[in-house]
């Protein structure tokens, strides 16, 4: 996910279990997507265990990114165009 | 490359290669692409740029590495099914290995085989809840134990895998 450098994020959880994104998803978003893992998320693909949930909240999305080195990170960012594709997802 | 009518396509393996701060990663990578190719299996490597550059200096000549890729444009092409291996092989000493791993199990529906190392290695091992076949030993910077685990293994897996 070369292109997350430029993308404004916010950093919410550093070194995050799978389970501790969804929780946080679950409980602070007001809206939530189920993606597979290999799902395209801002150009390139999401790494991580099942089921995979991206939070939307208006224009922001949250998300879990994970580096080989670094380990996952729920991040933040707002992006009206990704957000608007992601919650046309749940309506198919 | 394009079989001929009624010669077996060569089957390829990606070797889907971790972090590279554990030193036994790029030895134990290139001697898993040695037993694969006596075994007739290519070894494909994806890695960022450190770890394939690891294996680049090792092997300059390739006479183990195959093609090497991007580990993101690897995971890409798996996912929208441009790519398709017959095994696939992940490295991991820490949780975002088996993300990686997870991902590829999901995006390839194959078992993965996941080799697991470094100094927390049974928490790694315990942390894998999806189905896989686990190579996992407590090397760090000596790759004897894991060694020994490939050479008992490996025909195995690539015949019944």
């Amino acid at each position: 996910m070369a292109c997350i450098e430029s993308l404004k994020y916010e950093i919410l959880i550093k070194n995050a279990s799978f389970s501790e994104c969804r929780d946080y998803i679950r409980k602070n978003c007001r809206e939530y997507v189920t993606v597979d893992p290999g799902f395209p998320l801002f150009e390139k693909p999401v790494i991580g265990v099942p089921p995979v949930l991206i939070g939307l909240d208006g224009d922001t999305v949250t998300f879990p990114y994970t580096k080989p080195c670094y380990g996952t990170f729920l991040l933040r960012t707002e992006n009206p165009d990704e957000a608007s594709r992601l919650r046309s997802l749940r309506k198919k | 490359m394009v079989p001929i009518a009624g010669q077996k396509k060569e089957k390829e393996a990606v070797l889907v290669l971790g972090c590279p701060q554990v030193p036994v990663q790029s030895a134990i990578a290139l001697y898993l692409m040695h037993g694969l190719r006596r075994l007739g299996v290519t070894p494909v490597v994806a890695g960022n740029p450190a770890a394939r550059m690891l294996i680049d200096v090792s092997d300059p000549l390739h006479h183990y590495a195959g093609e090497m890729v991007d580990l993101d444009t690897c995971i890409a092409d798996m996912a929208a099914g441009r790519r398709v291996f017959d095994y696939c092989i992940v490295f991991a000493h820490n949780d975002a290995g088996v993300s990686y791993a997870a991902t590829v199990q999901s995006i390839s529906g194959k078992k993965v085989i996941l080799v697991i190392y470094g100094e927390n290695f049974k928490e790694i091992a315990d942390s894998v809840d999806f189905p896989c076949e686990k190579i996992a030993a407590k090397a760090v910077h000596n790759p004897a134990p894991l060694k020994k685990k490939i050479d008992e293994v490996l025909p195995w897996l690539v015949s019944n895998l």
